[in-house]
C-alpha cells in the first residue's frame, strides 16, 4: 500500500526523492479520510517551502485541510492537472496526483520523516 | 415508522424566471404628484438601463405562493429539534421578536441625530454591560457582524496591544479541537498558525504547553468548551503560562451557552473573547439573522476597541470618535442593531437565574442524549460532556454505513441532521447539540430515531445508505456540485 521508497509525515504527506528534488503528495490514508476531493490549492512556482509549514490546501466535501510540506526548498514544478481534475487525488494519490516538486535545500531533514513501515503503524493506530 | 410530522409538500416548483411572462406586474403605482425626473439626466446616461435582460415579471400572488411553497421544503427550529452540534440551534423566543418590532426600534435610522435615538443607544449600552457581566470582562464592542468577524476583531485588538508594547509578535497557537475559523482568523490578521495536538482527554497537554509559548507567540486561541464538548479544566493555568511570557489568551466564546450564568471566562484569565448572539443569546441564524459577534476585552485592550464607543455625556449617550489607539471601524454604523435588541430582550427575560437554568438544561440534555445513545454508537472521548456530545460512526461503518448516511436517514424520521464529520479529530464524527430548548418528549423521539437507525444499519444498511426516502429531493450529488458548481440559472437553449 505505502511505497517503501517514499518518506512520510505524521500529517499524512509523502515525499519521493529523485536526485536533489523531492516529489511530494498526500497519502492514500489522507485522501480516504478526507473523502471526495473537490479542490486543490497548489503552491506558486518559486515558493520557498519550509518543512512542517503549510504549502497549500486540499478541500473535500467534508472539510478544508492544510497540506504541510514534508521538506524545505524551492517549488520548481506543480501538478497543474489537479486544477482541472482534483479527483485524481482520490484515484492515484501516490502516483499521478503528486502535488509539487521541490528542490531540496536541507536533505538532512528527510531523516526526521517516517519510513513506510512506521507510517503504516501510524495509520493503523489512527484508524 | 416515525412519530414525527413530515414537513414536505411534494409539489414541483419552477423558478421565478420560468414562471415569468412579459408585462405582468405585482403593483400599480399612482400617477406622479411631483415633477418627473429624467433618470438619464440625474444619474448620467451610462448608469441607466431601460431593460434588465431576463428580469422575471410576475403578479403578487404568484410571488407569495412561490416563496411560501419553497418554505414548506425547509426544516426549521419552529418545526422540531435541530441537533446541529456547534451551531447551537436554540429556539428563538417570540418575546425577542416583539421587542425588535417596536416601531421606534424597527424604524430607527443610523443617521438620526443622537438625541433622537437615546433609547436605541441605551439598549446598546445595557447590552454591552450585560455581556461584560456575563463573561467577566471589562468592555464590549457590539460592531462585529458574526462570530468569525468577532474573532478577527479580537485578534486585531491583540495585535494592536502588542504592537503598542513594541512587538506584535509572529505566531498564534491553536489547538486541533478549536473551531475551524480560528486558523483563518489568525492568518488574515497576519499571524502564523501553529497547531497544538490535543491529548487523549481531548485537552491541551499542560506538560508540553509551556515549551510552545515562546517569545514569538502573540496568543493562544482556545475554544472552551472545545469542539468535543469538553471543558478545558486547566484554562486558568493556561492563562498564567501565557501571561508569564507576555502572550494573551483569546477564547472563542461560540460555546458560551455551556457556561453562561455558571462560570466566567474573564475570571479564568481570558483577555479577549467573542460571543455569538445568534447562538448563546437565542437570536435567529442564517436566513432569519443576520448574526452578531460582539467582542469582550479586559481593561488593557479597551483603548483599541473599534470606534465609535458609547460615552455618557450630561445624562445622554453620545458616540465618541476620539479614540486615537482604536483599530478603527470594523462594520458600517453600529453593528446589526435588530439582533442586539433581540439578545437584550432574551437576557432580560431570562435574568441571571434563567440564563443559569438554560445553561444547566443544555448540559443536562446533551448528557441525556449521550447516555441513551452510548450503547448504540461509539463514543471516542469519555470526558464529561458539556452542551454537546460527539459520537463516531465506527460501529456502523462495519456495515458500510457512514456518518453522512445516518444524518440523511434522520431526515426521514423528521429531524434535522446533526453536524457531520466535524470535529476533524474524530473520524466519522456525529456531533449532537440538543440545546436547552427541547422537551423530554422531543429528546426521546430523537433518541428513538437514532436507535432505530442503528438497528437499520445492521439489518438493512442499504436503506440507510440511500436515505432520505421521504423528501421531494433524495440524495443529492454533493461531489459534482462542489467540483462543477452551477452558480446561476440560465434560460435553456
Amino acid at each position: 500500500m505505502y511505497p517503501a521508497e517514499f518518506k512520510y509525515t505524521r500529517e499524512h504527506e509523502w515525499v519521493k526523492v529523485e536526485g536533489d528534488v523531492g516529489v511530494i503528495g498526500i497519502t492514500f490514508h489522507a485522501q480516504r479520510a478526507l473523502g471526495d476531493i473537490v479542490f486543490v490549492e497548489l503552491p506558486k512556482l518559486g515558493t520557498q517551502a519550509v518543512q512542517g509549514k503549510t504549502i497549500g490546501t486540499v478541500e473535500s466535501v467534508k472539510a478544508v485541510s492544510d497540506i504541510y510540506s514534508p521538506v524545505s526548498g524551492e517549488v520548481i514544478e506543480i501538478n497543474e492537472a489537479l486544477n482541472e481534475a482534483p479527483e485524481l487525488l482520490n484515484r492515484d494519490p501516490h502516483g499521478a496526483a503528486w502535488l509539487a516538486k521541490i528542490r531540496l535545500s536541507a536533505p538532512e531533514e528527510l531523516e526526521k520523516l517516517l519510513d513506510a513501515e512506521q507510517y503504516q503503524a501510524l495509520v493503523a493506530e489512527e484508524s | 415508522m416515525t412519530r414525527k410530522i413530515r414537513s414536505h409538500i411534494v409539489q414541483e416548483e419552477p423558478l421565478l424566471f420560468e414562471l415569468s411572462s412579459p408585462g405582468k406586474r405585482g403593483c400599480q403605482l399612482p400617477a406622479l404628484d411631483v415633477a418627473a425626473v429624467d433618470p438619464r439626466e440625474a444619474l448620467g446616461e451610462d448608469n441607466v438601463r431601460v431593460e434588465i435582460e431576463g428580469f422575471p415579471e410576475l403578479s403578487e400572488v404568484e410571488v407569495v405562493r412561490h416563496f411560501t411553497r419553497l418554505s414548506t421544503w425547509n426544516y426549521a427550529i419552529d418545526l422540531g429539534m435541530y441537533p446541529l452540534g456547534s451551531c447551537t440551534m436554540k429556539y428563538n423566543p417570540r418575546a425577542n421578536e416583539a421587542a425588535a418590532r417596536i416601531e421606534g426600534l424597527a424604524w430607527a435610522h443610523p443617521y438620526q441625530p443622537e438625541d433622537q435615538v437615546q433609547g436605541c443607544l441605551e439598549i446598546m449600552a445595557r447590552l454591552e454591560q450585560a455581556l461584560a457581566e456575563i463573561t467577566g470582562m471589562d468592555a464590549v464592542s457590539l460592531q462585529p457582524a458574526a462570530g468569525a468577524h468577532g474573532e478577527l476583531t479580537g485578534i486585531l485588538l491583540i495585535r494592536a496591544l502588542l504592537a503598542s508594547r513594541g512587538n506584535p509578535r509572529r505566531k498564534i497557537l491553536i489547538p486541533d479541537s478549536a473551531h475551524g475559523t480560528n486558523p483563518a482568523t489568525a492568518a488574515i490578521a497576519g499571524y502564523e498558525v501553529e497547531n497544538i495536538r490535543s491529548n487523549d482527554r481531548g485537552m491541551i497537554d499542560l506538560e508540553a504547553f509551556p515549551s510552545l509559548v515562546t517569545e514569538d507567540v502573540a496568543a493562544l486561541m482556545i475554544t472552551n468548551p472545545n469542539t468535543l464538548g469538553v471543558f478545558e479544566v486547566n484554562i486558568a493555568r493556561i492563562a498564567e503560562i501565557l501571561h508569564s511570557k507576555g502572550a494573551l489568551l483569546y477564547m472563542d466564546g461560540a460555546n458560551m451557552n455551556a457556561l453562561a450564568g455558571v462560570t466566567r471566562p474573564g475570571d479564568a484569565g481570558v483577555d479577549v473573547l467573542h460571543l455569538n448572539l445568534h447562538k448563546t443569546f437565542s437570536t435567529p441564524h442564517g436566513g432569519g439573522g443576520p448574526g452578531s459577534g460582539p467582542v469582550a476585552v479586559k481593561k488593557e485592550l479597551e483603548p483599541f476597541l473599534p470606534v465609535p464607543r458609547l460615552k455618557p455625556v450630561d445624562g445622554q449617550w453620545r458616540w465618541d470618535y476620539d479614540r486615537p489607539q482604536s483599530i478603527g471601524r470594523v462594520r458600517a454604523f453600529y453593528g446589526n442593531f435588530g439582533v442586539l435588541v433581540r439578545a437584550l430582550a432574551y437576557i432580560m427575560a431570562c435574568g441571571a437565574e434563567g440564563l443559569r437554568a438554560a445553561t444547566v438544561d443544555a448540559v443536562l440534555n446533551a448528557n441525556y442524549v449521550r447516555k441513551a445513545l452510548e450503547p448504540y454508537y461509539d463514543l471516542p472521548h469519555k470526558e464529561p460532556s458539556m452542551h454537546e456530545c460527539v459520537f463516531s460512526d465506527r460501529r456502523q461503518a462495519r456495515h458500510g454505513v457512514r456518518t453522512m448516511d445516518i444524518a440523511k436517514r434522520l431526515i426521514d424520521y423528521g429531524f434535522h441532521p446533526y453536524t457531520v464529520a466535524f470535529p476533524l479529530i474524530v473520524p466519522g464524527a456525529m456531533m449532537i447539540e440538543p440545546t436547552e430548548s427541547e422537551s423530554l418528549r422531543e429528546l426521546d423521539l430523537f433518541i428513538e430515531a437514532m436507535i432505530a437507525i442503528a438497528r437499520e444499519a445492521e439489518e438493512n444498511p442499504e436503506l440507510v445508505r440511500t436515505a432520505p426516502h421521504s423528501t421531494r429531493t433524495s440524495r443529492v450529488d454533493e461531489v459534482t456540485a462542489a467540483r462543477k458548481p452551477v452558480l446561476r440559472w440560465r434560460p435553456e437553449g
